[in-house]
């Protein structure tokens, strides 16, 4: 089917189940807070090399935030809870804990919920202060600046990674500047991020490699060098570049809807095709169809 | 639907009425709740001979008068609410582990000592001893929140080990005396020998006195968990001002006679 100039091919994006946390970073200054969320979600594209997924999710104002100060929300995503609740600790702590004037607050009301001021406390090597307040419990570690405050536990819940769309066209320019406004519209959902550099990633992959200590490699079917020698290639003739985002959100709906905005902003710039990624359908339980989107 | 309790007869001695209470009146109709036992000074009597006791469409109790000589209202409360529309006599919310109770005027000593949970409500002042512990007990206040919007005597916190106690304005002498833990924050002046043996916990003030001398001045700061704070007890009507949530804090570290992890927060603009 074609939206607009644009053919929508009648193909789905496999997404996975996964584990989500929402992580709520108040400092001083909106400039602080964005540093200690750019820390934290660095380094975080994909599971399959950074053991999670992470990204902004949005600026908060001050009125939005626990302490009245400036905030950016960031959702980190895991394949299971007890690896969330790990690498929670891990970049809560080098990451937010590091960052001058930060506090940390937990953004998920679940029945679920996993230890991070509770381990991040032992860094305050005695002096480290428990605070109950309004059924919530919190950690003050003294640190430099003063005190780091850490939320003892954070929710967590099952969640949605692994959605996606290609989209290709007829050279990098073209396709860059529709990715973009793609990955734009998609930010404007809530619920989801974007987890790869600025959105988008160029080496898709597929799974599995001719060698043996690989577990993924690159997507040869939509290189458009490889269309000439790799059989099952997806590109058409006059496609010279593809990119790819990945969408991780809270639940199938968010990523639902971040691609369906996505779908409609990359078809509104003009690009030749909007695909998607999948394994035969044999691998992830969501089985997401780019023309149920734009039905 | 709960049940209106109006003082008909004013008690002449004090009149010990923890019947008063969710946990005891919920269900009862007027006149099975006017047959419970009452102590008025050594005489055993009936809660109907000093209430007038009438079913009411709000799910919460309702008592009217000037309750300053009745003690024990909410004794022991674990749900539901009390709503005291005037003063109200000594052990309010004694012991009680949930629930809340608002008290429309003033409130008499010891309020909600030896608490565990739920929230304390005082409009007016209350008297010594808020959310301490009995005489002889090792812990006081456990859990819970006391909102005093008015002032309060000495001996704020005694022992206290959890939960919040807020004053709205100034509080007596030896706030946090033997404290264990928890938060007491005074939007007024602290009397003298605030936090005097205190092993952890913090107590926060818009104004002190001179410390005790085993009290070690820290640091002028930010403390990041106190807007928190601040911002919670704002929403519950408490006049806290913007500055006060902005400002910087001298951290005295005490009390060094016992472990030193106490902590006595004063406003300095």
């Amino acid at each position: 089917m074609k939206l607009q100039q644009t053919e929508i091919v009648d193909t789905f994006a496999e997404a996975f189940g996964m584990w989500a946390a929402r992580i709520v970073i108040t400092a001083d200054s909106a400039k602080w807070a964005l540093a200690a969320a750019r820390s934290m979600t660095g380094f975080a594209t994909s599971v399959i090399g950074c053991k999670c997924e992470a990204g902004i999710e949005r600026e908060l104002p001050a009125e939005e935030t626990p302490d009245r100060r400036p905030g950016i929300s960031v959702l980190l995503f895991a394949m299971d809870a007890e690896g969330l609740g790990k690498r929670l600790v891990e970049r809560i702590g080098q990451c937010v804990m590091t960052c001058p004037t930060t506090a940390c607050f937990n953004g998920l009301e679940t029945e679920k919920r996993v230890s991070v001021g509770g381990k991040l406390r032992f860094f305050g090597d005695g002096h480290q202060i428990a605070k109950r307040l309004d059924g919530q419990r919190y950690w003050r570690v003294p640190v430099m600046d003063g005190e780091f405050l850490v939320a003892d536990r954070f929710g967590v819940q099952p969640a949605v990674g692994g959605g996606n769309l290609l989209i290709l066209g007829r050279d990098r320019s073209s396709v860059l500047a529709a990715t973009e406004a793609a990955a734009a519209a998609m930010r404007q959902v809530p619920g989801v991020i974007l987890p790869f550099p600025d959105g988008v990633v160029r080496s898709g992959s597929k799974v599995g490699s001719r060698y043996k200590a690989l577990i993924a490699s690159t997507n040869d079917a939509y290189c458009p060098s490889l269309r000439g020698a790799v059989a099952e290639s997806q590109v058409p003739e006059d496609v010279a570049c593809v990119l790819e985002i990945v969408i991780d959100g809270l639940d199938l709906k968010a990523v639902e809807n971040a691609m369906r905005c996505g779908l409609e902003a990359a078809a509104d710039a003009g690009v030749a095709q909007v695909s998607a990624g999948n394994y035969g359908g044999n691998l992830g339980q969501f089985h997401i169809k780019l023309k149920d989107l734009v039905a | 639907m709960g049940l209106k309790l109006t003082l008909q007869n004013h008690p002449e001695v004090p009149l010990e009425a923890e019947v008063i209470s969710p946990d005891r009146l919920d269900g009862l109709k007027p006149a099975e709740a006017g047959a419970l036992t009452v102590q008025h000074g050594n005489q055993e009597a009936v809660l109907g001979d000093f209430f007038r006791i009438e079913a009411q469409d709000a799910d919460e109790l309702r008592v009217a008068g000037d309750l300053s000589r009745v003690k024990l209202v909410g004794a022991g409360m674990s749900r539901g609410r009390i709503v005291i529309e005037g003063d109200v006599g000594m052990h309010l919310g004694a012991v009680m582990s949930g629930g809340e109770i608002l008290v429309e005027g003033k409130a008499g000593d010891w309020v909600g000592p030896e608490m565990r949970g739920g929230r304390i409500t005082i409009k007016g002042d209350a008297g010594h001893a808020v959310g301490s512990a009995y005489r002889g007990s090792q812990i006081g206040m456990r859990g819970g929140e006391i909102i005093v919007r008015g002032r309060a005597g000495n001996e704020v916190g005694n022992t206290m080990r959890g939960g919040l106690i807020a004053i709205g304005g100034d509080c007596g002498d030896f706030a946090g005396v033997n404290m264990l833990a928890g938060t007491i924050v005074v939007l007024g002046a602290l009397g003298i020998r605030s936090g005097a043996g205190m092993k952890r916990g913090s107590i926060v003030a818009m104004g002190c006195t001179e410390p005790l001398p085993t009290f070690t001045h820290a640091c002028r700061y930010q403390p990041s968990y106190l807007r928190l704070y601040l911002l919670h007890l704002r929403r519950l009507g408490m006049p806290v001002e913007d500055r006060q949530l902005d400002g910087l804090y001298d951290r005295w570290s005490g009390d060094s006679i016992e472990l030193n992890r106490g902590e006595l927060l004063v406003y300095q603009g």
